[in-house]
């Protein structure tokens, strides 16, 4: 072999992270991989920006934060055992909105695998059905090609995150480093080249369509076809709305995007589903919060179906064009058989029904607030952030009311601004996601929108904002409730709210002051303005502390299993 | 409308595939009726027979989402050409000796061996399709099945005809 390098199974793992181009590592130290962080300090310390979190599960909500906004492999790197189980809930979150990262776990060594070592778990065994694949390296020799193939898993085809085992005894033996320059995996190979056939009847069932819709997920976002997504539907004036993951893939304000659809969508992306005769989802799932009833979903229209995933296609919902492929291929290849076509050059008679058809919904049932209320109001804080950010910040959010009012309230133009826990919903992941965009964007306003519940789940990463100054801000939206449970029971369980009040919880600006943070707070009106703008002149991390509402519901709102027409609007 | 299907995987040789593929089953709902797996002539591979019942979606999405795990190389539902298949069982049959010839007689009616011979029970090994070993297991209940071993499924696509 030429050019290879004797070191250990530590180093190697370190100059293999080098030449996948890796420039931050989220993690937590412990003995099982005490060998790597030695190395890491001793000889990689400018090769590496490592960001030592205060929870292991904050150092993958973190990598996959710097995932999603750079569009790069976020990169972990913990101990063994309860190092790995924290992991789990991040690599679920990943797993389920399809975000490249790779954790690297210690081990035990091989000789105490299975005998209930110290700080062993089976973190292979655990993590399967969260991850799109997962290595236990048995030996140094297998290291730097399993290294290879996990970024290769988790970056290519349907992104996802990939966990590599690594045993104290391979970390310490002696090896030859070599890097594999190239990488095939024989039973892993993603189609990305759309069938020519089906992307044809696709046109023509555009060009002869009355009442076209796309529907637009994350996979636009991962794919990098945000701009295909814009160019053909100005081409064909479609109507676009987005899921949740969608958000940035399309403009947030431009004038044929609909916004998010589901179930709390707009009441104008969901009659548009409802009523359209044709339907084109690129990148998206079907998932029950988007469908609502399946029966009842888009029931008059015909269904496109662009998706890299081949078991996407038909699990939830019959399709009647299946394309497998990139989505950012795919599009282009119909915009050039669209362009070739001059029937499409007749779309502005055909859709004028349509169009006027949306904008009467769009008037009828605009998103509102009561702005004349004296307290304030949790919209009220999101509009204000958009206005005084100019729609420019990356936005990460917690999971419940403040994550769909930061979808319906703040536009996001722009892929990758949008971080949200999706699929899994994971409460927690806002802040350190924050802390990842931020470690990717150091001079990006980054802002993490809040609920007074999930922020006290990753509270702790306080200490690493501080640690490695990063001006993340926070806003919570303090209702002292669990307000999304909350507000089923208000709903659906005649308003018994059980264990949803939390009004227990600290005093946010004097915490923020312990960790030596700036804490604001604004408990009138009149007070919001002034403490963003305070917030985002600081050069350090915020806290804002927004006593809002306590009551204030999200709406429009599907009650869960009904068509996505039944939308109590209040 | 549910429907049996028997589905060929051809998977790497690696630790940790059968639980991938098991788990993936479990995970998501689906049922395995029956599961054999052994290595291949190529030391490197397994075949895995899985039989499983389901509606036409639901075997589309199972051969699908076994196409998506990492380790496996090849999925073909059997059920859809001709196939052959065959599955084993051991059988431990009460057989005092005054029965015994006809259990023997029955036993060679199926094609069946005796592998073993107590002082009052015979075990019984046959091959066959399930509904032949199912048709044996009828004949024999009366007499008292001690115990009964069965192996699943493995089956074979026909040969094409040239």
């Amino acid at each position: 072999m030429t050019n290879a390098i004797k070191c250990t199974g530590a180093e190697a793992l370190l100059m293999a992270l080098k030449e996948e181009g890796v420039e931050a590592i989220f993690g937590y130290p412990g003995g099982a991989v005490i060998d790597i962080f030695d190395a890491m300090v001793r000889q990689f310390r400018d090769v590496f920006k490592f960001i030592l979190v205060r929870h292991e599960q904050a150092a993958v909500h973190a990598a996959d934060g710097y995932a999603r906004a750079t569009g790069k492999p976020g990169v972990c790197l913990v101990t063994s055992g309860p190092g790995g189980t924290n992991t789990v809930t991040g690599l679920a979150t990943a797993f389920m909105d399809s975000i490249p990262v790779v954790v690297f776990t210690g081990q035990v060594p091989t000789p105490l695998i299975g005998n209930d070592a110290f700080q062993e778990a089976d973190i292979v065994g655990i993590t399967r059905p969260c991850t799109k694949h997962n290595y236990l390296v048995a030996s140094v020799d297998e290291l730097a090609q399993t290294v290879k193939e996990a970024f290769y898993i988790a970056t290519s085809g349907r992104p996802g995150p990939v966990l590599v085992d690594l045993p104290k005894d391979v970390l310490q033996s002696k090896m030859q480093f070599h890097y594999p320059k190239e990488v095939s995996i024989p039973t892993y190979k993603p189609v990305v080249k759309p069938h020519a056939p089906s992307l044809k009847r696709a046109a023509d069932l555009l060009m002869r369509s009355h009442k076209p819709v796309v529907y637009a997920g994350g996979g636009v976002i991962t794919a990098g076809a945000h701009e295909e997504l814009r160019k053909l539907a100005e081409m064909m004036s479609l109507p676009v709305t987005m899921t949740l993951m969608g958000l940035g893939g399309f403009p947030g304000t431009h004038p044929l995007s609909l916004g998010m659809l589901g179930m709390h969508g707009t009441y104008r992306a969901n009659m548009a589903v409802s009523h359209a005769d044709l339907l084109l989802a690129v990148g998206a799932r079907f998932d029950d919060r988007v469908t609502g009833k399946v029966e009842d979903f888009a029931p008059h229209a015909k269904i496109i179906h662009i998706d890299i995933d081949p078991t996407s296609i038909q699990k939830n919902i019959r399709v009647d064009v299946p394309i497998v492929g990139d989505a950012k291929e795919a599009l282009s290849l119909l915009i050039e058989i669209l362009a070739a076509d001059r029937r499409q050059q007749r779309k502005d008679k055909r859709l004028q029904e349509w169009h006027a058809q949306l904008t009467v919904w769009r008037n009828e049932q605009r998103l509102r607030f009561d702005r004349t209320a004296a307290v304030i109001k949790p919209q009220y804080v999101i509009e204000k952030l958009y206005e005084m950010t100019c729609g420019n910040a990356i936005i990460s959010t917690e999971v419940g009311q403040n994550q769909m009012w930061a979808a319906q309230y703040y536009l996001f133009d722009r892929p990758r601004t949008f971080l949200t826990s999706g699929g899994l919903g994971t409460m927690g992941y806002g802040f350190p996601a924050a802390i990842g965009a931020q470690v990717a964007f150091p001079n990006a306003t980054v802002i993490d929108i809040a609920g007074d519940g999930s922020i006290q789940m990753n509270i702790q990463e306080l200490a690493t904002v501080m640690q490695y100054k990063l001006p993340v801000k926070i806003a919570i939206l303090n209702n002292g409730y669990l307000g999304m449970v909350r507000q089923w029971q208000e709903r659906f369980y005649d308003n018994v709210y059980a264990h949803t009040d939390i009004m227990c919880a600290p005093d946010f600006v004097k915490l923020a002051d312990a960790y030596g943070a700036l804490g604001l707070r604004a408990t009138e009106k009149q007070e919001v303005e002034d403490i963003i703008a305070k917030a985002l002149s600081h050069k350090g991390p915020v806290i804002m502390d927004f006593q809002v509402d306590r009551e204030e519901g999200v709406y429009p709102m599907v009650p869960a299993g009904a068509a996505i027409t039944n939308m109590i609007l209040v | 409308m549910e429907q049996r299907h028997v589905i060929s995987v051809l998977v790497e040789n690696k630790p940790g595939v059968l639980a991938r593929v098991a788990g993936m089953f479990s995970g998501r709902a689906f049922n395995i009726h029956s599961l054999a797996v052994a290595p291949t002539m190529d030391s490197k591979l397994s075949r895995m027979t899985i039989v499983t019942h389901g509606s036409e979606q639901l075997i589309e999405q199972i051969l699908k989402q076994l196409r998506k795990l990492i380790n496996v190389l090849k999925v073909q539902d059997l059920t859809e050409g001709e196939f052959v298949e065959r599955e084993m069982a051991l059988i431990r049959v009460k057989a005092p000796s005054a029965r015994r010839t006809e259990i023997l007689r029955i036993n060679e009616v199926f094609r069946g061996k005796v592998i073993d011979m107590g002082r009052d029970n015979l075990t019984l090994e046959v091959t066959g399709s399930q509904s032949k070993i199912q048709g044996l297991l009828d004949l024999l209940a009366p007499f008292g099945i001690q115990e009964l071993i069965r192996t699943g499924a493995v089956a074979i696509p026909r040969a094409k005809k040239s």
